[in-house]
């Protein structure tokens, strides 16, 4: 999950589609993310490689819109609804997830498991 | 005495400070002066030990060393001969040889100072009629004369006028290169000075007094040089030596500059007195009781001629076997020492506590409590008696544990009681007296003042008097043990720049954010 700079990123991902639930004024999607490239990657307990600093689910609300929709906690977000991850603040991260105009987000998530798991088909 | 020419000394000059040996010392010197001094200029200068020092080598000696074995049926124990050796060792009377060569540097230099002199003071006496006057120019020379010959005589008196401090086996080379640049010159100018002046009965007298003037010149030129070979150069360091003792391990590293093995030696030799812990040959040795078991292992004898070849094989064979099998003796080593540590704690704690109760008996009596009771009279000591009178109590507690120490060799009780004395004259803590028996000080604590001096053998596979450098291993041996010192150069150090603006230090919080979305 590391990456080179200069060379494409590869990694198996797993697409998930959340609907986002209205609670009063808000919409929510029911996790938590941490990461970010203003943030510092060696605090995240998800990552395999403590420089990766892209944005990681840290919490995930039970019942909610994100646990149905099949978001692990410690995955690795890699884009939402087109627009990357891997090379974003905090905040921007934030506000690509919070739309007020989108009721559905489509994420790009990668976990170890899914890489462990095509390794594994493949043999 | 033929292809190893002795010469010695340290210094320049003879050492006028010893006036207790005075007398002696003068009369040995003038008859030692008489038969050596020429002798000995005369093959410095020719004997090609000086140029090429092994030049010469002798190929019988394997005939004439004698070996003491142990063999025979008047031999003595090892005890007997080491004191043997040592009485002898501090029964050598003063050599003369150590004072040979401060003795000739002495002359040599004295008969340089006095040469300017009789250079100006001869024409003066022989033909001081027919000498033309000059007033001024000469008297500015005369003037600036006396000033340098003034500055020559403080400045040889204070570097070159010290007792010798150490006998080296070679010549020491730059000294004796001095020595003899100073007489060639002083020789070469006499030569000069008796063919053109003495024997023309030259008139000029001012061209007379300029060439006495340019002698001394050219001899303060010689003492800078002295000076720089003598003192200043070896004080750069460019050399780590470390030095080993090869009984018990104890080492240390130092730094010198570009000395020759002689010179290092004699260098490390000073250092070794003051910085390293004094030899004990009891605390050598594991105790028997753990040693003991490792000799019933299996022993080989092969007394048979033939099967040299069989039997390293088959003593391979036994060894191994013996190593394979269980050896617990470091186990015991290990007990042994913890035991032993304690020991000596529990020593050391009940020789601390007599002391400091010794120590409380008795109280520094000030002037003005003396006249002050002449009811209670107390008994008024002076520090012998007071030491003898504290030392009751505390000797018992002391010698157990000299003993479990095995210091007990070093400290007499009439030391004990010597230094006892002093520490209660200098108002010293109980703490302060003991310091000297806690911990092993170094070999110079020891040391009983006498003038005979220490034999060290310098043991070295290169010639003595080449330079130090890489790589060189030499060891100073002793009768007991020896020092074993390696020579490696010190680093080049390459030392780079770089420059912080003050204003560029600057810092920021590290961010984890978690948010909810």
């Amino acid at each position: 999950m590391s990456f080179v700079p200069g060379q494409p990123v590869t990694a198996v991902v797993q697409r998930i589609e959340i609907q986002k639930l209205r609670q009063e004024e808000n919409l929510i999607l029911g996790f938590s993310i941490g990461g970010g490239i203003d943030q510092d990657p060696g605090q995240n307990p998800f990552s395999e490689d403590k420089s990766d600093k892209g944005i990681y689910v840290t919490r995930i609300s039970s019942g909610g819109p994100a646990e149905l929709a099949g978001l692990r906690i410690g995955d690795k977000i890699m884009q939402v609804n087109g627009w990357d991850m891997t090379m974003v603040t905090h905040d921007d991260a934030r506000k690509k997830l919070t739309k007020k105009k989108e009721d559905v987000v489509r994420l790009l998530v990668t976990r170890k498991s899914l890489e462990e798991a095509i390794q594994m088909m493949s043999r | 005495m033929d292809n190893e020419s002795q010469y010695s000394g340290y210094s320049y000059k003879s050492s006028h400070s010893r006036s207790s040996r005075k007398h002696r010392w003068v009369t040995r010197i003038q008859f030692c002066n008489f038969i050596y001094l020429f002798l000995v200029l005369f093959f410095a200068l020719t004997d090609l030990n000086i140029i090429f020092p092994f030049a010469v080598q002798d190929d019988n000696w394997g005939e004439t060393t004698t070996v003491v074995t142990g063999t025979s049926e008047h031999s003595i124990s090892n005890e007997d001969l080491t004191r043997v050796t040592k009485d002898l060792e501090e029964s050598t009377p003063l050599e003369c040889k150590r004072f040979v060569g401060p003795a000739l540097g002495g002359c040599l230099s004295f008969f340089a100072l006095v040469t300017p002199l009789a250079f100006l003071i001869l024409p003066q006496v022989l033909w001081r009629d027919t000498l033309e006057p000059c007033n001024t120019p000469c008297e500015g020379l005369y003037v600036s004369l006396a000033f340098k010959l003034l500055v020559l005589l403080i400045s040889s008196w204070a570097l070159f006028l010290r007792p010798p401090r150490a006998t080296l086996p070679r010549f020491f080379v730059f000294r004796c290169l001095l020595m003899v640049l100073v007489f060639l010159f002083v020789a070469s100018y006499w030569l000069f000075y008796g063919v053109r002046v003495l024997e023309q009965k030259e008139k000029d007298y001012r061209g007379i007094v300029e060439y006495a003037a340019s002698l001394v010149d050219a001899l303060l030129f010689i003492q800078y040089l002295a000076l720089v070979l003598l003192e200043v150069r070896h004080l750069q360091p460019a050399f780590c030596l470390k030095v080993v003792r090869s009984t018990d391990g104890a080492s240390k590293f130092y730094n010198v500059g570009h000395l020759s093995i002689q010179r290092a030696a004699v260098w490390v030799l000073d250092r070794y007195y003051s910085d390293f812990p004094v030899y004990n040959p009891a605390l050598l040795n594991l105790p028997k009781s753990i040693l003991s078991k490792k000799m019933t292992g299996f022993k080989v004898y092969s007394l048979d001629e033939n099967t040299t070849n069989n039997s390293t094989g088959q003593s391979r064979a036994m060894i191994a076997a013996a190593a394979r099998r269980r050896d617990n003796s470091h186990n015991e080593y290990y007990y042994e020492e913890a035991e032993m540590d304690r020991r000596i704690r529990k020593r050391k704690a009940r020789l601390v506590v007599a002391v400091e109760e010794a120590f409380t008996h008795i109280k520094r009596l000030h002037e003005d409590e003396a006249a002050s009771s002449p009811k209670h009279p107390r008994e008024v000591m002076d520090p012998r008696e007071a030491a003898q009178a504290i030392f009751a109590p505390m000797a018992r507690a002391m010698q157990k544990y000299l003993r479990t120490t095995r210091q007990q060799a070093f400290h007499s009780m009439e030391s004990i009681l010597t230094h006892l004395q002093f520490c209660i004259t200098h108002n010293m803590t109980p703490k302060a007296f003991l310091e000297r028996y806690l911990t092993p000080g170094p070999t110079m604590q020891y040391q009983q003042q006498n003038g005979r001096g220490r034999q060290w053998t310098l043991v070295s596979e290169e010639p003595v008097t080449s330079a130090l450098r890489q790589g060189l291993v030499f060891s100073l041996r002793r009768l007991d043990f020896s020092l074993v010192v390696t020579v490696t150069p010190l680093p080049f150090l390459r030392l780079g720049e770089e420059f912080i603006d003050p204003k560029s230090h600057k810092f920021v919080m590290r961010l984890q954010s978690e948010t909810s979305v």
